[in-house]
């Protein structure tokens, strides 16, 4: 059986693409984020997963306004990046887990999310930064099934939901009858605001109860409304969606082991985190 | 819902409806092709999309709160600075009435 080991949760602005492309990284702005993966990098040499199961929202790559699912799950052989318009350089493709993926897919919908299956799927640079963060240089050991979620255009599916989500996912996982080691990553937030008056607001007090409380009680988050949380972590910090879908989908105990936060990268609160989750030890003792 | 957060505008279905055609320019832009045509005659460009007077007049001022108040996705149009080179501190300077710099010492402000 599959066994899903933790997770990673990153920051994904598109300017760290371009801070990598001209290795910035030791740049007195850049330093703080970056060393923030020293320990990423450790815990992955040391876990060596098979496969990430990545959380996050599309840009307007894949999908447009006309045709905008909230849930979907990629089950390609290969996921490729594309120009997005922004000048960051085109990233290498990522090998997919179709298998996983159809695993994944009909365990979703037997538990009622009616998902979007896409067997042809460009990923943005939510996949594509936090992926070149965790294994640098491209260098991927793993393979990938993205589930994206709307976090654009309103109305959106609920942190609750998200939450309910990512634990359908666990679940799915861990029926999966390979012998694969699973980690979940979520990209995005944390708290920014990219358009209107507001543009600029971050809420450092906020993102920590964020971190404080996702990894024990993730269900405290979950009770906020959208309209609550564009108003206390702004309106592209919503992107903790994907953070929710996350920390569901660890089944287990879960401890946080891991954690960076630095303001600003670009006009974003960025945080990483790594989690673990004990559920065979778990198993083993009971 | 959508003028109680302060300085926010939600992208709802209204919002979306509204925005479609300018939001569909600007996810144009993800071709190096289009980017080039667009910057070679814009008024064409802007017209093969059927903008709207409100969203033209917008795009022609370069003014992104008027975008936004047309509809406009602010991830869509991130694309369409970017071909003048502008950057997300850049539209946060002029949607918030300050210099890029003043806008800069903002987000660092928030972190102490």
């Amino acid at each position: 059986m599959s066994r899903i080991i933790g997770g990673v949760a990153t920051t994904h602005v598109p300017s760290i693409g371009k801070a990598i492309a001209e290795k910035k990284q030791n740049d007195p702005y850049w330093k703080p984020f970056f060393r923030g993966f020293d320990y990423v990098h450790y815990w992955l040499a040391r876990e060596k997963p098979d496969v990430a199961v990545v959380f996050y929202n599309d840009h307007g790559l894949n999908f447009f306004l006309d045709k905008l699912p909230t849930f979907a799950v990629g089950a390609a052989h290969e996921y490729r990046n594309e120009d997005e318009g922004w000048g960051i350089p085109v990233s290498r493709s990522i090998a997919g887990d179709p298998a996983l993926s159809w695993h994944i897919i009909n365990g979703l919908v037997a538990d009622e999310f009616d998902v979007t299956m896409c067997q042809d799927m460009l990923v943005d640079h939510a996949v594509t930064i936090p992926m070149a963060l965790m294994y640098p240089g491209e260098k991927w050991t793993v393979r990938i099934v993205p589930i994206s979620i709307n976090t654009v255009q309103h109305p959106l599916p609920s942190l609750s939901r998200c939450l309910k989500l990512g634990r359908a996912v666990g679940r799915a996982v861990e029926s999966y009858p390979e012998n694969l080691s699973v980690m979940m990553v979520a990209t995005g937030g944390l708290s920014h605001q990219l358009d209107g008056e507001r543009a600029g607001f971050i809420n450092k007090e906020f993102d920590q109860l964020c971190m404080d409380k996702l990894a024990g009680e993730p269900e405290t988050l979950a009770r906020y409304s959208i309209h609550d949380w564009v108003e206390e972590a702004g309106a592209q910090g919503v992107e903790f969606l994907n953070w929710m879908a996350m920390r569901g989908a660890l089944t287990g105990q879960v401890n946080e082991v891991h954690r960076n936060y630095h303001i600003p990268i670009s006009n974003t609160a960025a945080a990483t985190v790594v989690y673990e989750n004990r559920v065979q030890a778990d198993r083993k003792a009971a | 819902m959508k003028q109680d957060i302060p300085g926010t505008i939600v992208f709802d279905g209204e919002q979306a409806q509204k925005g479609f055609a300018l939001n569909r320019m600007c996810y144009s832009f993800n071709s190096a092709a289009n980017r080039a045509a667009f910057l070679q005659d814009e008024e064409a460009y802007c017209r093969k999309f059927g903008l709207t007077k409100e969203q033209r007049a917008a795009v022609k001022a370069r003014d992104v709160l008027a975008m936004i108040a047309a509809g406009g996705n602010v991830y869509y149009l991130a694309k369409l600075a970017g071909i003048f080179g502008l950057n997300v501190q850049d539209i946060g300077a002029q949607q918030t009435g300050t210099t890029v710099d003043e806008f800069k010492a903002k987000l660092a402000a928030a972190g102490r």
